[in-house]
């Protein structure tokens, strides 16, 4: 029972083997990738092992404290190179091997050719809470 | 309303159901709606027979869904007269769930959930709130569980070393909600010992007693971790000490060793201690060596050397630790903790902070990054 987060990047991960930016697939391919995200959420409920999934907008700006008194300062748009998030899964599985194949599962999404994308998503363990018995 | 007594009668009820010839999959459902229905019903109108008013509510709520279910199969030859209440069932009944809840076909996470349901009456939404899933999830993995076992028959023996190892995790591992899951797993490992005469059910009995014992003073208010030797002794629970003590003694007396006795021992020893100076380390050295010898479990070694390093002084603890894969989960900190007390603060210091970075958890983290910078700040001065 541990939790781990399932992280998809717009970029800032290592290339894609199939890495075709989503607007040159076609109007089906980009449905059939939809339906698998889809499908592949729905899958996991039905299995127990799903928490949460969200989307994130490309749109970002950064914030911080400027001192008593004064709004808060903001920066924005990221530049270009910036390690931009699109969005996550989290599941709650038995073990790190189960987190790794649900992983492997979703990068196989279909993309261009509507062959799978083998996208590099970022796994990320939980912190648990701590044990009762420790010695 | 007592939710507690309420709940205590949730695998009787089941049980009944089942030997009625409800199959399992079903007698749980109904069994769970009638006990949403008491806490609906009871604060306002009490039964004065609350297993009886159990048991007719859920026979009928399973007959329910039977019809409903047969409606649907253009079957109605299905049973439909409610039958005499049977005879009051065995505690082998009681028995026989937790055997089947904790199946070695489940996987650990289905294992508990369906423990804490069918055994345990805790509502879905209960059990989600207590793991952090929502509750469709929680509902689904409860309903596969079901799957999973539909096919054991319910009278079929099972091994009792699977039943402790769910609800040692029910105790050991889940967040502070508003179900508190290491109460629940004492409640349900009481009910098991009362329904089988097992030295390790009175083992894991004992060793989860003692550690509760000691719970208020695990953890500041704010969530820091207090470790054992910082403990303030006087807050930790004597009446729990001494039923764990008890119950641990009649069960070594039986002369079964296993590794939860063995845990409890170890548990108790640190109980005995009024202070942490005062702890029998060379006893505890020798229940871990009992533990190594049952389990040869790797962090069981790791343990060791810590109660090495207090027993012995750290360099024999650092010798025993040499010994013990490096990559387990803890090591780092544990090495750290010797070379402290061996005086080498600089080395110390560096191992509190990568310890902290391995930590499972964020109290340990912050508890490692404090001791690396407390280390850091004598060093600066």
């Amino acid at each position: 029972m541990a939790k781990y987060l399932l992280l998809k990047h717009y970029r800032g991960a290592p290339a894609a083997v199939n890495d075709v930016p989503m607007e040159q697939w076609t109007p089906e391919e980009i449905s059939a990738h939809v339906q698998y995200m889809r499908d592949f959420a729905a899958r996991l409920e039905q299995t127990g092992e799903f928490v949460d999934g969200q989307a994130l907008a490309p749109e970002g700006t950064w914030v911080r404290y400027d001192g008593e008194g004064r709004p808060p300062v903001t920066d924005g748009p990221f530049a270009e190179t910036k390690d931009l998030i699109a969005g996550w899964m989290i599941v709650d599985v038995d073990s790190y091997e189960r987190a790794v194949e649900l992983a492997g599962e979703l990068s196989a999404a279909p993309g261009a050719g509507g062959k799978p994308i083998h996208e590099w998503l970022e796994l990320r363990p939980f912190y648990a809470s701590p044990p009762t018995i420790t010695e | 309303m007592d939710e507690a007594l309420l709940r205590g009668l949730t695998p009787s009820v089941l049980a009944i159901l089942v030997r009625r010839g409800a199959d399992f999959a079903a007698a749980e459902d109904a069994v769970q709606d009638a006990l949403v229905e008491a806490l609906r019903v009871w604060p306002a109108d009490p039964p004065r027979d609350p297993k009886a008013w159990l048991v007719t509510a859920a026979w009928r709520k399973f007959l329910d869904a039977t019809r409903a279910d047969a409606a649907r199969r253009r079957r109605e030859d299905l049973v439909d007269e409610e039958p005499p209440p049977g005879p009051a069932p065995a505690v082998d009944d009681t028995l026989q769930l937790y055997f089947l809840c904790a199946h070695p076909s489940l996987t650990p996470s289905s294992a508990v959930a369906l423990t804490l349901r069918a055994v345990g009456g805790l509502t879905t939404r209960q059990i989600a709130q207590a793991y952090l899933v929502p509750e469709a999830t929680m509902a689904q993995r409860i309903s596969r569980a079901k799957r999973t076992v539909s096919g054991v028959r319910f009278d079929q023996p099972g091994d009792v070393a699977t039943v402790l190892r769910v609800l040692y995790l029910v105790f050991n591992e889940g967040y502070s909600g508003d179900v508190d899951l290491a109460a629940e797993a004492i409640r349900l490992t009481r009910q098991l010992a009362a329904a089988i005469d097992h030295p390790e059910v009175a083992g894991l009995l004992a060793l989860m007693l003692l550690h509760h014992a000691r719970r208020k003073t695990r953890m500041a208010p704010d969530g820091t971790l207090i470790p054992l030797a910082d403990q303030d002794r006087t807050r930790w629970d004597t009446a729990l000490i001494a039923e764990g003590v008890h119950i641990l003694q009649t069960a070594l007396s039986r002369d079964r060793l296993g590794e939860f006795q063995a845990q409890a021992a170890i548990a108790a020893l640190h109980a005995d201690a009024q202070t942490a100076e005062e702890t029998d380390w060379v006893q505890i050295v020798e229940w871990y060596d009992e533990l190594v010898r049952l389990t040869d479990s790797p962090v069981v070694r790791l343990n060791r050397a810590v109660a090495i390093g207090e027993a012995d002084g750290p360099q024999a603890g650092l010798a025993a630790l040499a010994l013990v894969d490096p990559s387990l989960p803890r090591h780092t900190a544990v090495a750290a903790h010797l070379h402290e007390r061996a005086g080498d603060l600089p080395t110390a210091a560096h191992l509190y902070a990568e310890a902290a970075q391995k930590a499972p958890n964020l109290a340990e983290r912050n508890h490692l990054t404090r001791q690396a910078a407390r280390l850091n700040l004598r060093a600066a001065r």
